[in-house]
């Protein structure tokens, strides 16, 4: 038999598909952690027959906007949302890339001066797909693709 | 309010405006003309590196037009940094000035400058990033002393930290130009770049008799993990008239200077070699350049 491996939500968002092990990643991009006031169940490596293993995100009581959402697609670009509302699914949709992202990332070129102390400065990014998709630093157009490895 | 922060701020149509009007402005550069368009107007140079040739030509370029230039060398500009940010600098100076022409270690400082300056802003160098400014006197000497459209030019050298390179492959992707890259493997032009504006590596024996313009760059000694590495490379990227014996008649040999051992003195007795002439032209296309920016700004 089955087993709910988390329970279902009243209300909020649900990220379903994302890679095994990106979860907390996942977190961090969306700026929800331990100071945060939600509610989030997390679960990982849940097996999955698309993707052998995946995991899961539930944010209870916050609607994410989808422009939110779409900085997902940096690192599980598989992912898909789902927004609850009274238990039930009201919307749906694959992430999508944004094709402009400020914070969230840094530029890995450290003589950019997005890197730069005491700047009040935000980092900036032009997101491109070509064969893969990576992101172009707006301050000394960097262009890069590790986006784990340069989460702020 | 337009900024000049990279090449590719300008449209072909731009780049011609400005070259164009660099042209009707030798006699002024020269100080055969007088001219008073930019009087009353102040320019602020921060050089936060040191620099001769750009910073000069600018200060040249603005006093020519009649117009007036404030200075922060880069002597002062290290005191600043001990104390102000680059974002209060430029608010407190763009109050002073009328445009801002600035230098920086850091690339992509121009643009944060830019954001936080409420006069124009004209980057003279960021780093290894962009130096417009030399690109457009490079486009100038090209189309003066060669020729700019399908233009075959050689780039030799460091090719990869060389901002002058970064910025002028660019501009030559809007003429046609057929560009070949003469360097070591270490310090090729950046593969992104490649894939965006094309061109092929080569050895100048190889193509000395075809290509219209040589443009050459200083091999930077300080970015050899070790001296004997650098002595490897140096040696084999240095321009002698004895090359040259292959070229065509009228090939130009370029660089945005400063030289230190890569052309030989005797090939600046040639009639290839017109690297001097194009230092020069850093004065009337900056000329324009200035022009141009206060134009935007009105």
């Amino acid at each position: 038999m089955e087993q709910l491996t988390i329970s279902k939500i009243r209300e909020g968002t649900v990220i379903d598909h994302i890679n095994a092990g990106k979860a907390p990643l996942v977190l961090k991009i969306l700026g929800i952690d331990k100071g945060s006031k939600e509610t989030v169940s997390l679960a990982m490596n849940v097996p999955s027959k698309k993707m052998g293993k995946k995991d899961i995100v539930k944010v209870e009581g916050k609607f994410l906007g989808e422009e939110e959402l779409n900085k997902i697609a940096l690192i599980a670009p598989g992912a898909t949302i789902n927004i609850i509302k009274d238990y039930k699914i009201v919307k749906k949709f694959k992430v999508t890339p944004p094709e402009k992202l400020e914070g969230i990332l840094r530029c890995p070129n450290r003589n950019c001066i997005s890197n730069a102390e005491r700047e009040p400065i935000t980092p900036k990014f032009k997101i491109v797909k070509k064969s893969t998709l990576f992101a172009v630093c707006e301050y000394c157009g960097r262009r890069f693709s590790n986006f784990e490895d340069n989460l702020e | 309010m337009k900024h000049l922060i990279s090449i590719e701020d300008l449209s072909k149509s731009d780049i011609e405006r400005i070259l164009n009007l660099a042209e009707y402005l030798i006699p002024v550069a020269e100080g055969k003309k007088r001219m008073e368009i930019m009087r009353g107007k102040i320019l602020a140079n921060l050089f936060f590196e040191p620099s001769t040739r750009t910073r000069m030509s600018f200060e040249v370029a603005m006093k020519r037009l009649g117009g007036e230039v404030v200075n922060l060398t880069s002597q002062e500009a290290s005191s600043i940094a001990k104390g102000e940010n680059l974002a209060d600098t430029i608010r407190v100076i763009s109050g002073y000035a009328d445009v801002i022409v600035i230098r920086h270690s850091l690339e992509g400082a121009a643009k944060f400058a830019a954001e936080n300056s409420s006069v124009p802003v004209i980057n003279a160098g960021d780093g290894a990033g962009q130096h417009p400014t030399q690109t457009l006197l490079d486009l100038f000497t090209l189309r003066r002393e060669a020729k700019l459209e399908n233009v075959k030019i050689a780039l030799v050298g460091d090719l990869k930290y060389s901002r002058t390179v970064h910025s002028l492959v660019k501009a030559l992707k809007l003429y046609n130009a057929k560009i070949y890259y003469v360097c070591p493997d270490t310090l090729m032009l950046p593969e992104e770049l490649v894939e965006e504006v094309g061109g092929e590596r080569v050895a100048l024996e190889d193509i000395i008799s075809e290509v219209d313009a040589i443009y050459v760059t200083r091999i930077q000694k300080e970015r050899f993990p070790d001296e004997e590495e650098y002595r490897k490379v140096a040696g084999s990227y240095v321009i002698t008239s004895k090359i040259l014996e292959n070229a065509k008649e009228d090939l130009i040999i370029m660089h945005p200077l400063p030289r230190v051992d890569e052309i030989t003195f005797d090939v600046d007795k040639t009639k290839h070699a017109v690297y001097y002439k194009q230092a020069f032209y850093g004065v009337p296309v900056r000329m324009a350049i200035l022009c141009e920016v206060v134009e935007w700004s009105n």
